[in-house]
């Protein structure tokens, strides 16, 4: 692999607790990004998705293996890779616009009047001019969610991460988050990392699917995803679109049945007769 | 904001539902107290009732020498708590941010603090050479552990998102203090002060028994022994209101200094 890929990610593994014979979390993990593309991680609930974007944005440390940024491993965080969570993170002491300039206003690379000038541009971009001089308990669920887009993006990050972003959000803001963060990607083409356990989101938004195995995390399938952009709603009833998602649901449901058997014997039990129905069933 | 919509703001919190209740709340009070006292019942029947003491408070009012006793303790509570604060935030900010320093000085300041106030008044006579550094040390120590405490619990419950944010988005180490942490500290410094300020007006009586010859606590406490019983009361309600009043000055610094917790 050349030495500019933008996410290099080699043979990750990690375990939490000092157990050594504990499950991985994460065990032999390796992918990498496409530039300028947007890549969606999907995998079943607990497989170490957040696991593996905190050891990417530097803020836990694997137990093997190595992330590269540029062709540079990583050594913490850094503002050359950047990420959204499901949880705001915005500053609740600093208004969107001061949360927004925040970035560019500590790394102190650009003037100040510059900086705030992009903020205020940025906050524009993602619908909030309206709320400049709010403070994030005065916005709604979707307008942090936006917020935080800007305050990252003010960056100009290597690699945007974002983390089930649009999880707890009702249905509706959902779609139109979704529709919405598709036409900035369209017009900014930044290189991006999502993570996403909603099958619809996954393929509605990517350029190329990655799918994560259950526990210990790695990557067992690399879709790539031929829908046109721009990618309009109307893709989600075409029927490449239900090709992809019934491609990837097959993959998905052997290890979210893996997931849900984890849980329990009696789940198991069910998972396993579950399994001998599908083999008794002619084919 | 401009004056004009404050003065609205005010007239419509005068009249509102709340002041009203709170009006009617404390003149039950009175109206109970006086009939206690008048009709000897037990207890009440040894306080003397309200209008003595409002006669007491009427003649006591026109004298200059009661509101000289309401400056001199403001004055001692303001030094001995502005004391408190400048040396319990920058503490407590430190024990919070290091581990060693918090390790160092837990310990000390644990054994400290349980002692009472009235406890440490033959030690600060002793100690300080000043009758009025003695009785601002006083108060000093009644709003201190408090306010290192609140610090201390405020600036370690930071919620861990917001230091990675800022480490992700290239905070230095000085940046994290100043941007991050002390800002999401302080809601808890203001509970501490507010608290802390509630504190130095328990501990007054206790502070100004050190051959005070002034301030709202001599004053209640040389009602007693001149044998004066509405003045008692006079002076024991005069500590209240001055806590109330000083407690909902820090309150109202605090709103303004937490924009973010208001409510738009």
């Amino acid at each position: 692999m050349d030495a500019a890929t933008t996410l290099e990610v080699e043979g990750i593994s990690k375990r939490f607790g000092k157990d050594t014979t504990a499950e991985p979390v994460l065990a032999d993990c390796s992918f990498a990004l496409e530039t300028r593309k947007l890549t969606v991680l999907i995998g079943p609930s607990g497989c170490g998705k957040s696991t593996l974007i905190n050891v990417i944005a530097g803020y836990e440390k694997p137990d093997a293996g190595a992330v590269r940024i540029l062709g540079k491993p990583v050594a913490g965080p850094g503002a050359d890779r950047l990420a959204v969570f499901q949880e705001t993170a915005l500053f609740p002491w600093m208004t969107t616009l001061q949360n927004v300039a925040y970035g560019p206003l500590v790394q102190r690379t650009r003037p100040r009047e510059k900086v705030l000038e992009e903020a205020a541009r940025l906050v524009d971009v993602v619908g909030l001019r309206e709320f400049s001089d709010k403070y994030p308990s005065q916005l709604s669920g979707g307008m942090q969610r936006r917020a935080e887009l800007a305050r990252a993006m003010i960056n100009e990050p290597t690699l945007m991460m974002l983390d089930e972003p649009f999880r707890g959000l009702d249905a509706m803001t959902r779609e139109l988050m979704q529709e919405y963060f598709v036409r900035l990607y369209e017009e900014r083409r930044l290189t991006v990392l999502f993570v996403s356990s909603e099958i619809d989101e996954a393929i509605f938004l990517a350029d190329t699917l990655l799918v994560m195995s259950h526990r210990p995390g790695r990557i067992i399938s690399r879709m790539a995803i031929d829908l046109p952009r721009p990618r309009l709603p109307s893709v989600l009833t075409s029927l490449e679109y239900l090709h992809y998602k019934s491609e990837a649901l097959e993959l998905l449901h052997a290890e979210a049945m893996k997931a849900f058997a984890a849980g329990s014997k009696a789940a198991a039990d069910f998972v396993d007769a579950y399994a001998a129905r599908d083999e008794g069933e002619p084919s | 904001m401009t004056a004009s919509i404050n003065l609205r703001k005010l007239r419509k919190r005068l009249f509102s539902k709340t002041t009203f209740r709170g009006a009617v709340a404390i003149t039950l009070v009175f109206a109970g107290w006086e009939l206690g006292s008048r009709f000897k019942m037990p207890i009440l029947g040894s306080i003397p009732p309200p209008s003595d003491v409002l006669s007491v408070l009427h003649r006591i009012t026109a004298d200059g020498r009661f509101w000289h006793h309401w400056l001199a303790s403001f004055q001692r509570i303001f030094m001995g708590f502005i004391a408190a604060q400048l040396v319990g935030i920058p503490l407590g900010l430190a024990m919070a941010m290091s581990l060693a320093t918090r390790r160092f000085l837990f310990p000390i300041l644990e054994i400290l603090r349980p002692i009472p106030p009235l406890a440490w008044v033959p030690t600060a006579i002793i100690f300080w050479p000043t009758t009025e550094s003695s009785i601002a040390f006083v108060i000093f120590l009644g709003a201190f552990f408090t306010v290192v405490l609140n610090v201390i619990g405020g600036a370690r419950s930071i919620d861990q998102r917001y230091v990675r944010a800022a480490l992700s988005l290239g905070s230095r180490r000085r940046d994290i203090f100043w941007k991050i942490v002390l800002p999401a500290t302080l809601p808890s410094i203001f509970i501490g002060m507010a608290v802390g300020m509630g504190i130095t007006w328990e501990v007054v009586v206790a502070a100004e028994m050190i051959a005070g010859k002034s301030g709202l606590g001599y004053f209640t406490w040389a009602s007693y022994v001149g044998g004066n019983y509405p003045q008692i009361i006079v002076g024991m309600l005069s500590i209240g209101i001055a806590g109330y009043v000083s407690s909902g000055l820090i309150r109202a610094v605090g709103k303004i200094a937490t924009p973010w917790q208001r409510p738009l």
